[in-house]
């Protein structure tokens, strides 16, 4: 808030230091898009195999992006258990497939074991994130910004114990429906669990999209993101609409979560922090409060993580790799590449 | 305001001048009574004193109270909320490991060090030499930090100071190998560091002129003489100018700026002392431990440090102290011992000690739900953080009457 205000008291300084930050990003943007191209050209299949990986993680990451980012436009709080709401939907999901239905080889009957997990999981998280709203931030709404932060950092902790104590705390490895089994188009090799990834991430973002454009509770959505005031005084119940978005991005965490245990095949309690992590950086990297934003950065920090990973720097460094974006973005351009750049109000 | 400064002053100074006869006359009580009382006591009580106040753990309780007082600065103090804060103590414990040890034997050089016998390569620099070393550096590391984050509104920042703190973290990990040199030998550790060396003060008969690894009755003298002096500075700048500019920043930064404080500075400022706290505070820790290992430094311990911070009350130096005395204690020696004690008489093997992070989690959630002032509150920090901000005291509209419970507390509150 006082931002824009000191910047107009230093106009001129301003602008000029604008103009180089500018400069600079863009010379940094096309400093890593040249070494894409040059890792494209030089190592295709290495590359391409780089990439498959790449969209895997990506559709994951867009999905819990999306709840960090309808959360943050809703009522500005950076849900930082959102995460580790992930991670105990992975465990769930685990649990329900593999140690109630055993549902392990690919079969009719195991495809059906995976859609009852998958309800299980979405609803599970959400009715968690729900139940968290409902609970804790929603006496702190009108606290200052600092005490549903530090709340959101507690939560994540409790969840972090729960998952300890559900899964252990070393990773655990886990029989999956498809397994590794795949097929290949030269030298790439795609798993089977890729394409199940995406088809089930597809229809869930456009289902998503569907329902905050085109209809009534979408509406609702957007008119209190707007201004909670106004949408009061116009009948909306801004409780139960809030409340109503906590549970769809939990929803998302929650099948985000199934998908990640299948394709990785290992749960382990750590893993929400290190996603959600990478999730906020790709919803910050799209604009963040911006729904189709948050899906492109899912799948472009998808993308930067696996290409890292096998011909970067290396895994050890993947964090580093995420991080260093997203500080490279709050300083260049904090309103991210589909945002708007906000005004706050004073 | 002016005035309320003014008639508290006093009271304040009158507690500044107690505070260190008070504090020095209660370190010396509790050193005297491990050096010399307890020795003498009957077997039990020794036991159950080295089993639940054991003095290796004491030490690090008064570390972990120094880190938090640092910590307390950046966010009690100036409101800014940093969850990477393990990153300075983790400079401020490779300094150490850097300069007080064996480590570089590429290297010799030796500045008034005491190198561990047998330990006479590398880079050898006298402990009291290296204290203001680390800080300078870490002030150095917080300002690089700050200086392009501070911009950003408060939620941001916290991320990218996460960002910042994890990106240190994996650097020290992954620092073995910087470009084929070995920089921090990674989670095989810095060990042995140098003694601390006590100087002039050896003279005095039965004091050592060194403190190895396990003279943990004078670490305990050396520690507490450095969380003095991280207390003493807080509460220093607390009345001073620059703690007034941080406070008033934390309470409304547009009406400070339009009084003139210069935020970017004085922001910058509360990082760079924050920070250099922090690298002192390392420097203990790695003393203390006689090493710095990468494991060490985990993302949790700044969750921990948050939670002391807010448990002892924000912006409050004594309570953040004490409340970081006793969540550490609970964390490192409480936990473990209620937890023997209680499998053992109720045949039990429940893991207690790995309760801390519902216990921290917990507490964070229910400091901020019920008490979000912390336990020892300061009158300031109270009424600032019970209140509405401005805009949402504007925009409570008679259609919520009745309906928030919080317009009740409103009433008779001016806002």
């Amino acid at each position: 808030m006082t931002q824009s205000v000191v910047e107009k008291a230093e106009f001129r300084e301003e602008r000029l230091r604008l103009s180089w930050v500018g400069a600079l990003g863009m010379a940094l943007v096309a400093l890593v898009l040249l070494w894409v191209v040059v890792q494209a050209v030089t190592k295709p299949s290495q590359f391409a195999s780089a990439f498959v990986t790449g969209i895997n993680n990506g559709a994951l990451y867009a999905l819990i992006a999306l709840g960090y980012t309808l959360v943050y436009g809703i009522i500005e709080l950076i849900n930082f258990s959102h995460g580790d709401l992930f991670m105990l939907s992975t465990i769930l999901a685990a649990f329900v497939i593999v140690t109630v239905f055993n549902a392990t080889s690919p079969s009719w009957s195991a495809v059906f074991v995976a859609l009852i997990a998958l309800v299980i999981c979405m609803s599970g998280a959400g009715g968690l994130n729900v139940a968290a709203e409902r609970l804790a931030y929603r006496r702190l709404r009108r606290a200052p910004k600092l005490a549903p932060l530090i709340t959101a950092v507690g939560l994540s902790f409790v969840y972090q114990f729960f998952g300890v104590l559900t899964n252990g705390s070393a990773q655990r490895p886990w029989d999956t429906i498809l397994g590794n089994s795949g097929f290949t188009i030269g030298n790439v090799k795609i798993n089977w669990m890729t394409l199940v990834v995406i088809a089930v991430t597809v229809p869930l973002l456009l289902a998503m999209s569907w329902l905050v454009t085109n209809t009534r509770q979408g509406k609702a959505m957007r008119a209190t993101a707007q201004d909670q005031d106004a949408a009061r005084l116009m009948g909306i119940d801004v409780d139960r609409t809030i409340a109503f978005t906590f549970g769809l991005g939990g929803a998302l965490a929650g099948a985000a979560g199934l998908l990640y245990m299948q394709s990785m095949q290992v749960t382990r309690w750590d893993a929400g922090f290190r996603l959600g992590l990478f999730a906020f950086t790709a919803a910050v990297l799209g604009g963040i409060g911006n729904l189709t934003g948050a899906v492109v950065g899912g799948f472009l920090i998808g993308l930067v993580g696996s290409l890292n990973d096998s011909l970067g720097l290396g895994q050890q460094w993947g964090q580093t790799v995420i991080f260093a974006i997203l500080i490279v973005l709050m300083v260049f351009k904090p309103e991210g590449i589909l945002g708007r750049p906000s005004v706050e109000k004073v | 305001m002016a005035t309320a400064v003014e008639s508290h002053r006093p009271a304040g100074w009158r507690r500044l001048v107690s505070f260190p006869i008070v504090f020095t006359a209660l370190a010396v009580l509790i050193f005297f009574f491990y050096q010399t009382v307890l020795v003498k006591l009957v077997a039990p009580v020794q036991t159950f004193m080295g089993g639940w106040f054991p003095l290796n753990g004491i030490n690090q309780c008064i570390i972990w109270g120094m880190l938090a007082v640092g910590l307390n600065i950046v966010v009690g103090y100036a409101g800014l909320l940093d969850l990477g804060y393990v990153a300075f103590w983790a400079i401020g414990g490779y300094v150490a490991g850097w300069i007080m040890s064996p480590f570089f034997a590429q290297w010799n050089f030796n500045l008034l060090g005491s190198p561990a016998p047998g330990f006479d390569q590398g880079i050898h620099v006298n402990f009291w030499l290296v204290l203001p070393i680390a800080a300078a550096f870490c002030a150095l590391w917080g300002i690089i930090i700050g200086a392009p984050t501070l911009r950003l509104k408060s939620d941001y920042l916290a991320l990218v100071t996460l960002g910042f703190g994890e990106i240190a973290i994996e650097f020290f990990r992954n620092g073995d190998n910087v470009f084929g040199f070995n920089l921090t030998n990674s989670s095989r550790a810095i060990t042995p560091l140098d003694a601390i060396p006590l100087g002039p003060l050896s003279l005095i008969p039965g004091v050592p002129d060194r403190l190895g690894p396990f003279d943990n009755s004078y670490k305990f003298l050396v520690y507490s003489l450095l969380a003095a002096f991280a207390i003493f500075v807080s509460l220093r700048i607390r009345v001073g100018r620059l703690g007034r500019a941080w406070l008033a920043i934390r309470e409304d930064e547009l009406a400070a700026s339009m009084m003139g404080v210069p935020l970017m500075r004085t922001k910058l400022a509360a990082y760079a002392v924050g920070a250099a706290l922090g690298g002192i505070g390392g420097v203990a820790y790695a003393s203390l431990v006689n090493g710095v290992n990468a494991d060490d430094f985990q993302f949790a311990n700044s969750i921990i440090l948050l939670a002391m911070v807010v448990l002892g009350g924000m912006g409050n130096v004594w309570g953040v102290f004490i409340g970081a005395l006793v969540l550490e204690w609970i964390n490192a020696i409480g936990l473990q011992q209620f937890g023997d004690t209680f499998n053992s008489s109720f045949g039990t093997q429940v893991n207690f000690p790995s309760y801390n992070f519902l216990i921290f989690g917990a507490l964070l959630i229910l400091m901020m739900l019920f008490r979000r002032e912390g336990l020892l509150p300061e009158a300031r920090t109270k009424r600032v953080l019970q209140e509405p901000d401005r805009v949402t005291a504007e925009a409570l509209g008679a259609d919520m009457e009745g309906t928030d419970p919080d317009l009740e507390d409103l009433e008779g509150t001016k806002v």
